[in-house]
């Protein structure tokens, strides 16, 4: 038992979030991830691709303390941290507004605060209106709206982001993409997003990062230079085309 | 060619559409009639044959010697139920016995959560437990009705204990199973924000438990009943419940206050069936995926 990650505040080089030498080896014997290092500034919105079971998703745990790595250290405020997770996790018995103000309530911000935190955060995501539906009535995209509005009531300078959007259709989801690079353009969060969808992840990231099939290592990584706002046009850009071409051929090449 | 035969596809499909969409409303649209010939209706149709082949056993079936064993629907009416004397001590007697269910069903719940909360606690607590509370379960009643009359003697008290004993077992299982429910990103969101034990039981295992806790409940308080009327048919120091009187019309071979008494035991079980139902509908029934269908 090797507690070898620290949760320290980051070094002053500007660095939200960072790996290093991180090696995660299940007590059954399987290598999950091996060797990585890698950070995310302030400012900065890293997404990892990779093929399924290859350990992304076992790099949040990590970086959340959820699970502890086996070797190399995370360094991260997990005071601040917030994590949004591939189902929405809404808890049916609470309505919209309650769920959003979990996060506060948990952290023991007093009555008034809290409404005023998820008020605002449901206005953020666009579900006013909805703030008193129970969870079952919502569509799913709605739902991940409602996640993301609970996980932007502590203000979280680091967001990570485990395949949140995943489980909805096609078109709801590049409305969530948009709407996710819009609340890091306004929120100046330092976000490090899961997803096996490589025009998601060229869409809303300033860079994108290969992971390998397990073990999983970190094998390519391209800038994103579009500016931000980002429009829904960009997906027709032939530069867009050409970007996510080349993290497809990464993420191929990652596979054999 | 092929267009002209998907357009044509297309057309049909959305006819058959508005046509299901139609079909699906219009049940919806209740009137006074429809809720009669739907859901009052047919019962009442089988009820008057259920009371028509009564008859027809009561006087085809049996001779005259013999009609004690089933009397016909109006005697069982008249003397059971329209005799003040006979009818009120049998309402006694079954408020007796309701008491009885009351009091056990409390203990039963009361027992009933913490053990599982308790064993939702910790996988060992709960292997250490539970081949315990099987064993207590598998135990025939009949078996432990010397014990407890022995060390509780033979009145109300024993009577409770039976109720609990066999309405026990679902409570501390559903409620277990329920507080397990939830699921495991729940689990990580609660861990991620440093939530304490306490925290995490009151505002996620246990709400998250409430819809299973609600269908344990329904079957404990059907047992209880159960459990009361066995309770009293074995122990009939004191209060005279409806156990005694079954029993006791039974011996007397008092046809029609038996049925009467049959009759208002069950009306009992399926009054506190539905009051549970409608408990559940009133606590879990505006998020609950499920719930909602009442009693």
């Amino acid at each position: 038992m090797t507690q070898v990650e620290t949760d320290h505040h980051p070094r002053s080089t500007g660095e939200s979030l960072a790996f290093r030498d991180i090696g995660m080896i299940f007590p059954d014997g399987t290598e999950a991830v091996r060797e990585t290092s890698f950070s995310v500034a302030k400012g900065e919105f890293v997404t990892i691709v990779g093929p399924s079971g290859c350990g992304k998703s076992t790099l949040l745990k990590i970086a959340s303390g959820l699970l502890e790595a086996t070797s190399g250290e995370v360094e991260v405020d997990r005071d601040r941290l917030g994590y949004v997770f591939q189902d929405a996790t809404l808890l049916p018995w609470r309505t919209v507004l309650g769920n959003v103000e979990l996060l506060a309530e948990l952290h023991g911000f007093d009555r008034d605060e809290r409404r005023r935190l998820a008020l605002e955060a449901i206005d953020t995501v666009g579900l006013a209106g909805f703030a008193n539906h129970y969870p079952k009535s919502l569509s799913g995209g709605m739902k991940m709206r409602a996640s993301l509005a609970r996980t932007l009531t502590l203000k979280p300078p680091v967001f990570l982001f485990d395949e949140p959007f995943g489980a909805v259709d096609e078109i709801t989801r590049e409305h969530l993409n948009e709407e996710t690079q819009r609340l890091f353009q306004s929120e100046g969060f330092a976000g490090l997003f899961i997803t096996h969808s490589i025009s998601e992840a060229v869409f809303m990231s300033t860079r994108v990062l290969v992971m390998s099939a397990r073990p999983g290592r970190i094998v390519a990584e391209f800038d994103i230079p579009f500016p931000y706002p980002r429009s829904p046009e960009l997906r027709f850009d032939p530069e867009f085309a050409r970007l996510s071409g080349e993290v497809s051929h990464a993420l191929r090449g990652s596979h054999s | 060619m092929s267009t002209d035969t998907s357009t044509d596809n297309a057309a049909s499909t959305e006819i058959a559409q508005g046509d299901s969409t139609d079909a699906a409303v219009r049940p919806r649209q209740r009137t006074a009639a429809g809720v009669f010939s739907g859901s009052v209706l047919p019962p009442l149709v089988l009820g008057g044959f259920v009371i028509a082949g009564w008859y027809g056993i009561s006087y085809g079936l049996l001779d005259e010697r013999r009609r004690f064993l089933l009397k016909p629907p109006h005697e069982v009416l008249a003397q059971g139920f329209l005799d003040w004397p006979t009818f009120s001590e049998m309402l006694s007697g079954l408020w007796s016995s309701t008491q009885v269910a009351m009091i056990g069903l409390v203990i039963s719940i009361a027992i009933g959560f913490l053990f599982a909360t308790v064993m939702s606690q910790a996988k060992t607590i709960e292997r250490a437990v539970f081949p315990f509370m099987v064993t207590l379960q598998a135990i025939p009643i009949l078996a432990i009705v010397p014990l407890i009359s022995f060390w509780w003697g033979t009145g109300q008290r024993s009577r409770i204990i039976v109720c609990v004993i066999i309405s026990l077992f679902p409570i501390i299982v559903n409620t277990l199973f329920g507080l397990q429910s939830a699921e495991r990103g729940m689990h990580d969101l609660f861990t991620l924000h440093h939530a304490d034990r306490v925290t995490r039981l009151r505002k996620l295992m246990f709400p998250a438990a409430l819809p299973a806790i609600f269908a344990g409940l329904r079957i404990s308080a059907g047992l209880s009943v159960i459990g009361a009327i066995v309770g009293d048919f074995f122990f009939g120091r004191g209060d005279v419940g409806i156990g005694q009187l079954l029993r006791r019309y039974a011996n007397q071979l008092m046809g029609e206050e038996l049925l009467a008494a049959v009759i208002l035991s069950s009306a009992l079980g399926v009054t506190v069936f539905m009051t549970f139902g409608w408990l559940q509908n009133i606590a879990i029934g505006k998020w609950h995926e499920t719930s909602g269908g009442g009693a």
